[in-house]
């Protein structure tokens, strides 16, 4: 039995649900940050399989866009944790306690 | 090769993305500009922006139809993925007017604060362009994109105060809550796009409209929940107003104002654009959503802004607030509720900006004063200042004859002609508590005895200047806002 696209899809799901999951629970900002790009990975996956079984482009040209995004956050998103840990010696949300109601 | 560049530069359409052109072009230029400066001047780079702003609001109103016209100035481009329309052309004058006071504000708080760094400058520009791009935006992906851009140069400014611990703080869980709920407006899109097969915005609405089994699959429902997840977390919608008080607390007080008019606005434009046109098939749907979402954000933020003490954060459940307010417009989605949202975009753009201002002109070094005992005798130390406060405060709280009290109006008749009388009434409730904590902010600032003689306090050119712009801003919209509101009807769709 070959792969189909709601393979691609359910697998995709999982991805999302894992990332979203590892977002809650973990409390180290590097990790959280790796969780977040899972979730974005996740998204990916739907959308080339999708444009593949829809047989048009939008969706890979999607993916396109999505990585190129991603890796300008990512820099933005080091450059502000290394500050961070520059003042905190420390990257643990638990950590990120100044502000609160 | 010549074919190829003949493909390349199809349906490019140079006027579709103009403003946004312009002011990315002066952004990047002003980039070098402050590389080549000496270190610690940067009052060059705040008026050239400006410059940079008006050129771009010039630009901008090209594009506007004047009611009456047989020929319509819209540019679109890009194969359809930009539309440079009435909507988009009424919220970019918006985002203009919200950075321009911001960049007024901005250069003596980063001389006090010392930071004087040009750089602000130029990620202000860009923030501006991306929140543009989001609201003429006809293809999810140009959304998307626009959303980025503005997201990411503001997470950059929320931490720039890079010594600071709470300015790191706000600029970290901006950045790691952002990204997060990214990630579910992008599986919204996956969705839509896989039910759909496009993500053009009006295309994904004709496809809706013609295919009715496509409205009920679990799909489109879950892409519209994912969507939405994304959106309502933009504009700080409770429950996903978690992330506003800590990053408008953190973040650079003139950031904190422009967050909270600019990119929210930006947030708004687009949410309305996919779900008024994209997804007008599930709008049953999507309304009985965003009535329970604008209840809960009104009462939340109303609620939790009665036990703060920090003016900065007081706002931020107070814009929380504000938002839910928006939504009851967006609720209705009849021509009063709909223009009833830009009129409230432009007229809280006015107040909001206008009572940081003062925050911003009040603040110590460090602004750990900025609570409501450093805020006891204000009034009667600085008059001119206290009067402008009481002016926004009466305006956020909805006291005619202020914009606030306007764009309230229109937003609630919007919702009882729409037959949501008890959303309507919710509301008014709310403006009601919200009263408390506003008036409490004016008690504080003539019935107390003054602790201090606020010598500190310097009146700066351009924070006066945009304390000016912003009373004249809510005083026009309170007394006559008939011309306004004629262009914000005309501006939607």
């Amino acid at each position: 039995m070959s792969p189909t696209v709601y393979h691609y899809l359910t697998l995709s799901a999982i991805l999302f649900s894992m990332g979203t999951i590892g977002v809650l629970t973990r409390r180290n900002a590097i990790v959280i940050f790796m969780c977040i790009e899972l979730m974005l990975n996740a998204v990916n996956l739907s959308f080339i399989a999708l444009s593949r079984h829809l047989g048009n482009l939008d969706g890979q040209i999607f993916v396109f866009f999505v990585m190129a995004v991603a890796a300008a956050e990512a820099a933005v998103g080091l450059a502000l944790m290394i500050t961070f840990f520059r003042n905190r010696e420390s990257i643990e949300v638990d950590d990120i306690n100044l502000l609160k109601w | 090769m010549e074919n190829l560049a003949q493909i390349a530069m199809q349906d490019v359409n140079f006027g579709a993305i103009m403003p946004s052109l312009v002011l990315v072009c002066f952004g990047m230029a002003l980039l070098l500009v402050t590389v080549f400066s000496p270190r610690g001047k940067t009052t060059h780079v705040a008026y050239l922006s400006i410059l940079a702003l008006v050129v771009t609001g010039i630009v901008s109103l090209a594009t506007w139809t004047p009611a009456g016209s047989l020929v319509g100035n819209w540019q679109e481009g890009f194969g359809g993925s930009v539309r440079l329309d009435n909507f988009a052309t009424f919220f970019n004058i918006v985002f203009l007017i919200a950075a321009g006071l911001t960049i007024l504000m901005s250069d003596d708080y980063l001389k006090r604060e010392e930071y004087p760094i040009g750089e602000y400058y130029p990620l202000i520009l860009f923030t501006t362009a991306g929140a543009m791009w989001m609201a003429s935006g006809t293809d999810l992906m140009t959304i998307f994109l626009g959303l980025e851009v503005l997201s990411i140069s503001l997470y950059v400014l929320a931490g720039f105060f890079r010594r600071q611990e709470r300015s790191n703080e706000a600029g970290l869980k901006y950045f790691l809550l952002g990204a997060f709920s990214t990630g579910f407006l992008l599986y919204g899109i996956a969705l839509i796009y896989g039910v759909t097969g496009t993500t053009k915005v009006a295309l994904i609405g004709e496809i809706l409209a013609n295919n009715p089994s496509l409205l009920t699959n679990t799909m489109t429902l879950a892409g519209m929940g994912l969507m939405s997840i994304g959106f309502l977390f933009k504009i700080a919608a409770a429950p996903f107003h978690m992330w506003t008080p800590d990053v408008y607390q953190g973040a650079p007080t003139p950031i904190t104002a422009f967050m909270s008019a600019g990119p929210k606005a930006a947030a708004f434009a687009a949410f309305l654009r996919v779900f008024v046109i994209g997804l007008a098939g599930l709008q049953d749907q999507w309304t009985s959503l965003l009535w329970i979402l604008a209840v809960l954000t009104m009462i939340v933020g109303n609620v939790v802004a009665i036990y703060q003490t920090n003016l900065k954060r007081m706002l931020a459940y107070s814009s929380i607030a504000h938002a839910g307010y928006a939504l009851v417009g967006m609720v209705a989605a009849n021509a009063i509720g709909l223009s009833g949202i830009l009129f409230y975009m432009l007229a809280y753009t006015f107040m909001n900006l206008g009572a940081f201002a003062i925050l911003v002109l009040a603040g110590k070094k460090g602004e750990d004063n900025l609570t409501l005992d450093g805020f006891a005798g204000f009034g009667f130390k600085r008059p001119f200042l206290g009067v402008a406060m009481s002016i926004f405060l009466l305006s956020l709280m909805g006291i005619p004859p202020t914009a606030g009290f306007t764009a309230k109006f229109y937003i609630f008749a919007g919702a009882v002609e729409a037959g949501y009388i008890w959303l309507a009434i919710i509301g008014v409730l709310n403006s009601a508590v919200s009263l408390y904590y506003y008036l409490r902010v004016m008690v504080y600032m003539y019935f107390r005895d003054p602790a201090e003689d606020y010598g500190w306090v310097k009146m700066h050119a351009g924070a006066v200047l945009s304390i000016v712009v912003a009373i004249i801003g809510v005083f026009y919209l309170g007394i006559i806002p008939g011309a306004v509101m004629e262009f914000a009807k005309l501006a939607i769709f």
